[in-house]
């Protein structure tokens, strides 16, 4: 069987890929391997689900009921959201919370405590986790939820799949009423008029803002900020449309400073000026990227990775600013730059969000590219920000843990239950955890 | 009416074909053999559709049980899917007449079997669609698998002539030929990953397809054109290739 890679094609290390049909299978792939780390469908950027054992998730896809009384769905943890949708859309349901593709496996969502538009108001996806099933380091299943064994929920919700293997979990559903979205599309000219506009667009569930990393001088932070809500249309002929794919990796050179300029031009100045409102479908709305099946090949057989950090909302506008100028003044574009403004934070040891502005900027991974990086590490923490590790491929173990303050409790948990050699990806051997 | 019946339902193919038709709306009797074991897949379509799913106990090679069985399904379907297949191994197959019988029994004259039996009812009810899963090793013998290869090409001569007669009674016949798929019969094989499809993609092509009116399906796309090539080669330097 080939290597399994992830999203970003870096790193491309040899692995052992595990299948396995029933529960009993798993305990033995667990009681005999070590450095295991469980995989979905490989849409984390970086090397969180990479490690020289690794097990595959993919299949384990049935739905096992919903409770329509309750709007709470069972299904097995290598279910795709995507399929959720399929579902259940034209039965006036949506998910809770989804992050910004739909092909990731609830399994992968748990793990990463992933985060979508709406992060402001309905937080990660573990607050519409009810419980969930997973194996341990010892082979067992525990059965797990906020109730019933708090650590080990906070310990995986965000947790990597360093705690074990999710098996299926029951997560409760929103009801809507339309597949389409009105959205208002705001023109910002600069990083200030961009912030008020996130607070004065906060009583909007969803919101998200693309940036012209390469606007320099008082253009700087100039975004198109995009925010809506569900209408209440009653039209909910949901149909997925699987659309174009890049069929091949791109030659590395095909990804310069001109196509980022390009592409960040036809999408800023495709948008009218100042305020207009649409109403777009909800894979328009949600997972624009999705349309175009393996865009990651775009950057060449070298790949890529993202950069997403967050910055507590003190010191969020002199932090971006001051990256922003950093990114800009080194010249390397960033095909795509995106900006949101965050809600509380949740009590997971290693959950990302933190109240205030986080930047998501994908790089090309080419010479230089890891100094620039490093260079914005200091910043970061400068900042009093963190790092998201399910993009992450290289931040050091020093950086990392500045960011995190929860991170011992996370690591006495795991030497705690013997996870420390059972469940290891290249990145927790990087970070220390 | 609503339900379609897809034999073999155990495979890869057949699953997600069950679960692309269930989401467009049919209600399916899924046929094998130990099919209690897909109670909890059977479950897995009914949340994912809201549709009914029943499970009914087939052997596609007691040919004496298939009238029963098709009796025995509580609603005629709109049409079937018969995805059963064994590839067998070659080699033990050229040693052992066991072996080479069950290749050609599980393939061609069990499927016959079945298929008569259903196809004298849809021409009869002047309705309903047969979907043959057949095999690009159909089109021509080669030396790793020519025993399941011709058992195919069995399969896929009666679907055409099942085709041509059934045209008059508005009958639609159409034969799949998956070029490699990436299920459980190619398990642990080094397959071109460009020339594999998934077997939800071959699902979503025998859909449309089977609702087009398509007579043959070549799945992915470009086994048509691989094929075309293949079948063009002549013979004397076809029997001294290795492909
Ligand atoms: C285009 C794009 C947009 C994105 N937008 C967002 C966004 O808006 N917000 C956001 O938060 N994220 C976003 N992401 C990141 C993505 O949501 C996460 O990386 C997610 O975890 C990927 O899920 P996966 O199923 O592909 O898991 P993988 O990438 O395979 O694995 C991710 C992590 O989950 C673990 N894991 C997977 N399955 C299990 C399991 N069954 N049990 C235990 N651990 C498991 C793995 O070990 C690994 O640590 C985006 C990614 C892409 C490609
Ligand atoms: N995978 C490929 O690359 C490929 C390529 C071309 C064509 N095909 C064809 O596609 C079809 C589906 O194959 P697959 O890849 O999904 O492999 P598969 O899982 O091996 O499918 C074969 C199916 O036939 C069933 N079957 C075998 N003997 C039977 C019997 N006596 N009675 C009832 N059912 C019986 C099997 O049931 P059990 O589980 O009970 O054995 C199984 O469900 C087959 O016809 C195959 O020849 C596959």
């Amino acid at each position: 069987m080939k290597n399994l890679i992830s999203w970003g094609m870096y790193p491309k290390v040899e692995n052992r890929v595990f299948d396995f049909d029933q529960a009993e299978e798993l305990t033995d792939i667990i009681q005999e391997n070590s450095e295991l780390i469980p995989y979905g469908n490989g849409r984390s950027y970086g090397d969180s689900a990479i490690s020289s054992h690794i097990i595959n998730l993919k299949p384990k896809d049935y739905f096992i009921s919903f409770d329509e009384e309750l709007g709470i769905l069972h299904i097995e943890a290598g279910v795709l959201l995507s399929e959720i949708l399929d579902s259940f859309v034209p039965r006036g349901w949506f998910l809770k919370v989804t992050p910004g593709t739909k092909l990731i496996t609830v399994g992968g969502a748990i793990a990463s405590d992933v985060h979508g538009k709406n992060h402001h108001v309905e937080g990660c996806f573990s607050e519409c986790v009810e419980e969930f099933r997973i194996m341990v380091a010892d082979g067992s299943i525990v059965a797990c939820s906020k109730i019933k064994e708090p650590e080990l929920f906070r310990a995986t919700c965000g947790g990597m799949g360093l705690t074990g293997v999710i098996l299926d979990a029951k997560i409760s559903l929103k009801k809507i009423n339309s597949q389409y979205i009105d959205q208002t599309t705001i023109k910002t000219k600069n990083l200030k008029e961009t912030f008020e506009a996130f607070e004065e667009y906060s009583h909007l569930p969803y919101s998200v803002a693309w940036i012209d990393c390469l606007a320099k001088g008082k253009n700087k932070g100039k975004c198109l900020l995009m925010a809506g809500d569900f209408r209440d249309d009653g039209n909910l002929k949901y149909k997925n449309k699987s659309g174009l794919s890049i069929p091949f990796t791109f030659p590395s050179f095909a990804l310069n400073n001109w196509s980022v300029r390009a592409f960040n031009w036809l999408y800023y100045g495709k948008a009218p000026k100042g305020v207009s409102k649409q109403r777009v479908d909800i894979d328009t709305f949600f997972y624009p990227l999705d349309a175009i099946g393996h865009w990651n090949r775009i950057y060449g057989k070298g790949g890529f990775t993202q950069y997403q950090f967050i910055f507590p909302k003190e010191t969020s506008y002199e932090g971006l600013e001051a990256i922003l100028t950093a990114i800009s003044n080194s010249g390397k574009g960033s095909f795509l730059a995106v900006l949101k403004l965050y809600g509380k934070a949740n009590d997971n040891y290693l959950s990302f969000p933190i109240e205030g502005y986080s930047l998501a900027l994908d790089f090309k991974i080419e010479k230089g590219l890891f100094e620039l990086l490093d260079q914005l590490d200091k910043l970061v923490i400068q900042y009093k920000g963190r790092i998201y590790l399910t993009k992450d491929v290289r931040v050091s173990k020093e950086t990392f843990e500045q960011g995190y303050p929860q991170i011992e409790t996370f690591r006495e948990y795991r030497e705690k239950n013997s996870m420390m050699k059972k469940f290891q990806s290249l990145q927790s051997q990087r970070v220390g955890i | 009416m609503s339900y379609i019946v897809i034999v073999g339902a155990k495979s890869d193919i057949a699953k997600a074909t069950a679960r692309e038709y269930a989401q467009n709306g049919y209600d399916i009797y899924l046929a094998g053999r130990n099919i209690s074991e897909l109670e909890t897949f059977a479950e897995d379509i009914r949340v994912r559709s809201e549709k009914a799913v029943e499970l009914v106990e087939l052997d596609i090679l007691n040919y004496a049980s298939h009238q029963a069985f098709y009796d025995s399904l509580a609603e005629k379907p709109l049409g079937v899917i018969s995805a059963v297949g064994y590839l067998g191994e070659q080699e033990k197959a050229q040693l052992d007449n066991q072996e080479a019988q069950k290749i050609i029994d599980t393939n061609y004259s069990g499927v016959v079997s079945l298929l008569n039996i259903i196809a004298n009812d849809f021409e009869e009810r002047r309705a309903g669609f047969i979907v043959g899963i057949s095999s690009v090793a159909g089109d021509r013998g080669r030396k790793s698998n020519y025993i399941y290869g011709s058992a195919k090409a069995g399969l896929t001569a009666y679907l055409s002539g099942l085709r041509n007669r059934l045209y008059e009674s508005q009958v639609h016949v159409l034969t799949v030929k998956p070029g490699f798929v990436a299920t459980k019969m190619t398990e642990g094989m080094d397959l071109p990953e460009k020339l594999t499809a998934q077997p939800e993609e071959v699902a979503q092509d025998i859909f449309k397809a089977q609702q087009s009116g398509k007579s043959v399906l070549y799945t992915k796309w470009m086994w048509k054109y691989v094929m075309m090539i293949i079948t063009s080669i002549p013979e004397f330097i076809f029997k001294k290739m290795s492909i």
